[in-house]
């Protein structure tokens, strides 16, 4: 069986994103899967049990400062020796910034077609893409060269397949011009111990309704106790009351958790692009006009600061 | 510093967006079409630029004559020209085609600096910048919240999931925006009649020497095979809180088992 090479996401806190996990998944109904992991010193020595677990054959590392050290472009280059060597059946990425960027650089390099923000791949690599805030399906084909497809995550439940995979370090010679943007520091930015925003399961969300950046203690506090991450609308970024990379929306993170809770969210089209395919939706708004409630599965229609503490008090009784 | 800047038309996406029936390209004819909104932002940030460093800023847009419209537009916030692509073989382009020609109009204007939006509305791909910087074997600081230029060093604070890197490059560099980076300006009354004089260069593939096979459904790398409107999600159980709200919310969790 033909590999399928699939670049691996992960980071220094949580290691291995689920996206990868979903892409693994998605990779063994293509062909037997190969990980690439592409980072620091002794990458995939620390991702390889996990990675293995999901049903990894293969992994090929490519490790150290000049890959790590340097905005993206030694990774594609990477990819693309790696295609060129072992022809690929499909190669997948994560349809987030970094592995959307590689897709990008890769498509040039190998003068191939690119799909990206994939739902699903079936076996022929026709892959289905939900676009236009939602509205519409679309089921795409690449015409030229192999399928390079990015997969957004959520998209399925990954299922464990355990392989023992052998672990084959690249040797890649990066050039010159993929050092041209050099990263000089990365900083995390706290926010606890929730799960990432668009691989979370449960989203909370806080719109401008909820007031002031104080209020959205309400918020995180209903997606702690429901283990879920925490999201906010444009209006309530736009006013400062929760930081830019929790936004979802057209401008920002598309989220398709099992279940998305909307507080004081109007529910505007731009939102709705972000969450649109969550399975279960509950809003709470006093405005029963909203359009939020035109999508809700459950909605309540009255004052948040009054129904989210008694939301919270209920859960926390029952748990 | 010679800036260019990248502006994309796209379909309004606050209203009602489709591909068309006959060759499944978006629908641009019956749309409302708009400057796609991240670019107003990569705009504001040229003209920031420009006003602390001086120089001059080019406005570039591949797309169809329509798209004169928001060219015009962009202009009116203050850029001092444009330069717009279009030929009637473009129509159907994918990205790997744009890429090639953006980069063929690029290599005419000799930029230090090129912004853009991180991504469009419509094709939310995400992957231009990239895409330019790898064509033009220049530098790409992708996904800035903040740009810092000193000389002919950048640095940009890259924004992440887990929150941000700072980046550095020097010109000439491709730089894209997120809407965090700064709040684009109205167009002045001034502006906007000023922008009626400027200058719009139009270029076709000839100009560029680049061949129509290798753009437009010739030379595309993907090809839609079918589409279909999802079934609109329906509205279902909607209660007015008197008093148990919170409880009956909660009720609904559980029986959901997500309580
Ligand atoms: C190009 C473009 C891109 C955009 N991208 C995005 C995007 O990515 N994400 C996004 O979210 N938006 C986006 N928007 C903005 C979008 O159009 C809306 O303006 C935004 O979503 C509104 O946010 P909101 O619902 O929080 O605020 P509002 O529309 O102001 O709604 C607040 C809601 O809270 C309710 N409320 C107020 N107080 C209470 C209370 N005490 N209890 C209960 N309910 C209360 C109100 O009834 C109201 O419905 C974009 C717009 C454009 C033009
Ligand atoms: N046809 C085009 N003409 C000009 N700029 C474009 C075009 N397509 C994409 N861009 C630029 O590239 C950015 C990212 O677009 P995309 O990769 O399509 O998400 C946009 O915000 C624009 O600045």
């Amino acid at each position: 069986m033909a590999e399928v090479l699939v670049v691996v996401e992960a980071s220094q806190a949580a290691g291995v994103k689920k996206v990868t996990l979903e892409m693994l998944t998605i990779a063994r109904g293509l062909g037997s899967p190969s990980a690439v992991v592409l980072g620091g010193a002794g990458a995939a020595e620390q991702l390889a049990a996990k990675l293995g677990e999901y049903g990894a054959e293969k992994i090929y590392a490519g490790e150290g400062e000049e890959i790590d050290g340097y905005l993206v472009a030694p990774k594609a280059t990477a990819v693309a020796e790696l295609v060129k060597r072992v022809q690929p059946a499909a190669v997948l990425l994560a349809a987030t910034q970094e592995g959307k960027e590689i897709a990008g650089r890769l498509a040039v390099k190998l003068d191939n077609g690119l799909l990206t923000d994939a739902v699903e791949v079936a076996e022929d690599g026709t892959a289905t893409q939900v676009v236009f805030a939602g509205s519409t399906i679309v089921k795409s084909k690449v015409t030229r060269g192999l399928p390079i497809v990015t997969i957004r995550p959520n998209s399925v439940t990954p299922a464990a397949a355990p392989a023992t995979p052998a672990v084959e370090q690249l040797t890649v010679t990066v050039a010159d011009a993929d050092k041209l943007a050099k990263v000089v520091e990365r900083v995390a930015e706290t926010k606890g111990s929730r799960p990432e925003l668009t691989e979370a399961s449960i989203v909370v969300s806080g719109g401008r309704g909820v007031g002031n950046a104080d209020n959205f203690t309400l918020v995180e506090e209903m997606a702690d106790l429901l283990g879920g991450a925490v999201g906010a609308s444009r209006a309530a970024v736009d006013s400062g009351y929760y930081p830019h990379q929790f936004q979802v929306g057209q401008t920002g993170k598309t989220v398709s958790p099992q279940l998305y809770v909307a507080l004081g969210i109007s529910g505007a089209i731009q939102h709705r692009a972000g969450m649109q395919t969550s399975k279960t939706i509950v809003a709470v708004n006093k405005d029963p006009e909203a359009p939020i409630f035109e999508l809700a599965d459950y909605g309540v229609v009255g004052d948040l600061f009054k129904i989210v503490p008694q939301a919270t008090d209920e859960i926390r009784k029952r748990k | 510093m010679n800036i260019v800047v990248l502006v994309k038309q796209v379909p309004d996406s606050g209203a009602e967006r489709t591909l068309s029936a006959g060759d499944k390209t978006v629908e641009r004819g019956s749309a409302s079409n708009v400057i796609n909104e991240m670019d107003e932002y990569a705009i504001e940030e040229a003209l920031k630029i420009k006003e602390a460093h001086g120089g001059e800023v080019t406005v570039l847009t591949m797309g169809p004559a329509g798209a004169t419209e928001s060219i015009r537009k962009a202009l009116s916030m203050g850029p001092d020209k444009a330069v717009h692509v279009t030929d009637d073989a473009l129509h159907g382009s994918c990205a790997v085609a744009t890429s090639k020609v953006l980069a063929a109009a690029l290599g005419t204007l000799n930029a230090d600096l090129i912004i853009c939006g991180a991504e469009s509305t419509d094709g939310r791909v995400q992957v231009m910048p990239h895409m330019l910087a790898e064509r033009l074997g220049i530098a790409a600081l992708t996904g800035a919240r903040k740009l810092t230029v000193d000389g002919a060093q950048l640095t940009a604070e890259r924004q992440t999931d887990e929150g941000y890197e700072v980046v550095t490059a020097a010109t000439p560099a491709v730089v894209s925006v997120w809407d965090t980076i700064n709040e684009p300006r109205y167009p002045s009354f001034k502006g906007i009649m000023a922008a009626k004089k400027k200058p719009v260069q139009s270029l076709s593939l000839a100009d560029l020497g680049v061949s129509p096979d290798e753009v437009g459904f010739a030379g595309a790398t993907s090809a839609v095979v079918e589409f279909a409107k999802r079934p609109p999600r329906s509205a279902g159980t909607k209660v007015t809180d008197e008093g148990n709200g919170g409880a009956q919310l909660v009720e609904f969790l559980a029986t959901e088992k997500f309580v």
